[in-house]
């Protein structure tokens, strides 16, 4: 029932963007428009592919046999040792991919009238495009070295992004913050690579988590990764670029760097279930094993994260600042139901957190590119940035209004949309951990329904303010992108059963099993 | 700030280096070499990746600079934080 | 396919969305038993504001930042530490990194 496709579909996956990247300066000379569909066409190439390697890998997988492919650059077929730079792809490493495409395509569908004024846009297309190929390069690959040389791609175009509008100078500031961070979480990352290799002599990951042992090098080398790509990730108090540089880009710019975020999550997931998962049942000191120790020094921090994200976002008066403080207050519980599943490893609620979390992931980055996108709508109708300025918007903007709906009630976590149902997984396992983390998550939830139930009214609400008597509907093609992703949410908010089965399941099975990975290497040896 | 991150990049790149080091080795190069034991060259491949994303990253942030010098005026990091809270 | 569930209970959007719709059936037979006469552009339109009288636009309009005064006023002492957390300054972003990068070393490899 499988499709029959190529071997090589990963590595094309990373390459096509690349070669659209490398032509689009030169289609650009010839007409501006068809530069514009000739991206919408590579983004859409792209997806295809990543549509089909997620459809052969989630209907051929079995609880007990998951299904990954492996491509191995320059070789036929792997040979111990391994040497050469591997594409792993599992069921975890495909469902990321999957956000990121949907992310990407839809913000090129809405750059096509949002951008419309600018000028240099073929450096835009060019920096979107390299963009997709760093994020969907870090999520396919096998290999730890590889994986930092995306992530640089990555942040060196998207901090080129950030800083788009150089004529106003915040941009460039928030820039500037952007790839300070990124370049230092990198390099602390390459240092615990380099840790890694000089106590094993190997790269690739599989190999790694075969041969790891917990020794004192080891333990430094986790804690650098960790704490690195949770910078990467917004997790406070590490969080503080997050507003600056997500307020300041422009909003397609901001719903890619959402997938750049959430590919340093993949990356903290992928560190510790795979490439430590031999030792994460030893016990470490007091007898306590070492999946108990992280998951313990996780859940701080998160719910830290979800109350200052919210507390903060309740004050601003930026539009885009205040859906950036929610982001944070969401990569909170994102973290929240890693850490409980890491705690609780074993148990039965400890798998359901883990598989709310996964859950949660995708509705998390559905719902924040929607209010972002109404966001940029309403900036690029009115030109305001501050709410204090806005009002009665409703009146012009009626289908920007009900995005907004749309998006205000699945961020809450609002039945029947999909925020409630990922988020209820996540309250009733976090519960059964702990009663105190579970009642601090509903109550910042709804602190967070208080906080764009402020926007709603001070953005839309109110009389006609006769200073926007002549805004009109945004354009067509910003509508059409908007749709998309509505119609994306409420279809996962109607249908629960069926994304948690027969997607979320398997990610979480190919997460917490690390023999199947190490199987596609050594092939059973 | 620039000049803290071109440290940080310099000490892990020398690190890197010396990690393929073995005692009394010659260059990993196999054509007329004296014999003996050779360093690791993978190390030495994965510096030069290393050093030229630095150099990117530096172009790019040292551009950025120049940027917040004509908006700012200033470079003190205390001073450009139009952006806060 | 339409119900999740979860470790101690389960949840069908699907049910939920008939309830509601039954409950809008209910109230909109409700209102079709009241009054639809009203007379145009008399008083009977003009907004309500307990007898006082009406300002411009702008001014009845209520600012973003006026609007939970309630509750900000009251966590101020906790705002006041959030505010002094977030300086913007790029120097203390990299203070926080080391910070928590120092907590976990000491934790985790001592």
């Amino acid at each position: 029932m499988s499709i029959a496709i190529p071997e090589y579909i990963p590595a094309l996956i990373v390459a096509v963007p690349l070669l659209g990247a490398f032509l689009t300066p030169l289609i650009s000379k010839i007409n501006g428009k068809l530069r514009n569909i000739f991206v919408i066409l590579v983004l859409g190439l792209n997806s295809l592919f990543v549509g089909l390697l997620a459809y052969n890998i989630f209907t051929k997988s079995t609880p007990d046999s998951p299904f990954i492919y492996t491509y191995i650059f320059g070789a036929k077929d792997i040979t111990l040792p391994v040497v050469r730079i591997l594409f792993e792809v599992d069921a975890m490493s495909i469902f990321m991919a999957i956000i990121a495409s949907i992310l990407t395509l839809v913000a090129v569908i809405y750059s096509w009238g949002f951008m419309k004024e600018n000028t240099g846009l073929d450096k835009y297309y060019t920096l979107f495009l390299l963009l997709t190929a760093g994020m969907l390069g870090m999520m396919l690959t096998g290999d730890m070295f590889n994986f930092f040389v995306f992530l640089e791609i990555t942040s060196i175009s998207s901090a080129a992004l950030v800083a788009f509008w150089t004529h106003k100078g915040e941009s460039v500031e928030a820039g500037f913050k952007y790839i300070l961070i990124s370049t230092i979480g990198a390099l602390f990352i390459l240092f615990a690579v380099a840790i890694l290799y000089g106590q094993y002599d190997a790269l690739n990951i599989a190999v790694l988590s075969n041969a790891i042992q917990y020794t004192f090098l080891d333990k430094i080398a986790l804690v650098l990764l960790i704490v690195a790509l949770a910078m990467k990730a917004g997790l406070v108090p590490m969080h503080m670029w997050l507003p600056d540089s997500y307020s300041r880009a422009p909003a397609t710019v901001t719903i890619a760097l959402v997938g750049a975020t959430l590919a340093s999550l993949y990356g903290v997931l992928r560190v510790i279930f795979t490439l430590y998962g031999n030792v994460l049942l030893e016990p470490a000191k007091f007898d306590i094993p070492v999946s108990m120790f992280i998951g313990w020094l996780i859940i701080p921090l998160a719910v830290i994260s979800i109350i200052v994200g919210v507390m903060m976002a309740l004050r601003q008066t930026d539009f885009k600042r205040l859906i950036a403080f929610a982001a944070v207050a969401e990569i909170g519980y994102m973290f929240l139901a890693i850490g409980t599943g890491l705690a609780a490893m074993g148990t039965a609620y400890g798998r359901t957190a883990l598989e709310g979390g996964i859950f949660h992931i995708i509705n998390d980055a559905l719902d924040v590119s929607l209010l972002f996108l109404v966001a940029g709508a309403i900036y690029y109708a009115t030109k305001e940035w501050s709410l204090n300025e806005m009002g009665g918007l409703a009146r012009n903007m009626k289908y920007t209004t009900i995005f907004f709906i749309i998006g205000l009630l699945a961020v809450a976590g609002m039945p029947p949309f999909n925020g409630f149902a990922s988020k209820l997984i996540i309250y009733e396992s976090t519960f059964q951990l702990n009663p105190i983390l579970a009642i601090v998550a509903i109550l910042c939830s709804i602190l967070l329904l208080a906080t764009f139930v402020k926007v709603f009214h001070s953005a839309f609400m109110g009389p006609k303010l006769p200073k926007f008597s002549d805004v009109k509907e945004v354009p067509k093609s910003m509508l059409f992108a908007m749709g998309i992703i509505a119609c994306i949410i409420i279809f996962f908010g109607l249908f629960p059963g069926l994304v948690v089965e027969n997607i979320v399941r398997p990610v979480a099975d190919a997460l917490v099993s690390n023999a199947q990975y190490l199987s596609a290497v050594f092939g059973g040896v | 700030m620039i000049i803290g991150i071109t440290l940080i990049e310099s000490g892990v790149n020398l690190f890197l280096i010396t990690l393929g080091y073995r005692k009394g080795s010659v260059a990993p190069i196999y054509t007329s070499s004296p014999g003996g034991v050779m360093s690791l060259p993978i190390p030495q491949a994965l510096t030069l990746t290393s050093i030229v994303i630095g150099v990117a990253v530096l172009a790019l942030m040292l551009s950025l600079v120049i940027q917040i010098y004509r908006h700012y005026g200033t470079l003190d990091v205390r001073k450009v934080r139009r952006l806060k809270e | 396919m339409f119900t999740i569930e979860t470790g101690s209970g389960f949840w069908t959007p699907i049910v939920w969305v008939i309830a509601i719709v039954v409950a809008f059936l209910v109230m909109y037979i409700l209102r079709m038993f009241g009054n639809k006469t009203y007379k145009k552009d008399t008083e009977q339109v003009k907004s309500f504001l307990s007898g006082n009288p009406e300002y411009s636009k702008e001014h009845m309009h209520i600012k973003a930042s006026n609007l939970y005064w309630g509750f900000t006023q009251s966590m101020d002492g906790f705002y006041k530490i959030l505010r002094k957390m977030h300086t913007g300054n790029a120097s203390d972003y990299v203070l926080w990194f080391v910070i928590v990068l120092a907590i976990f070393f000491l934790v985790e490899v001592m």
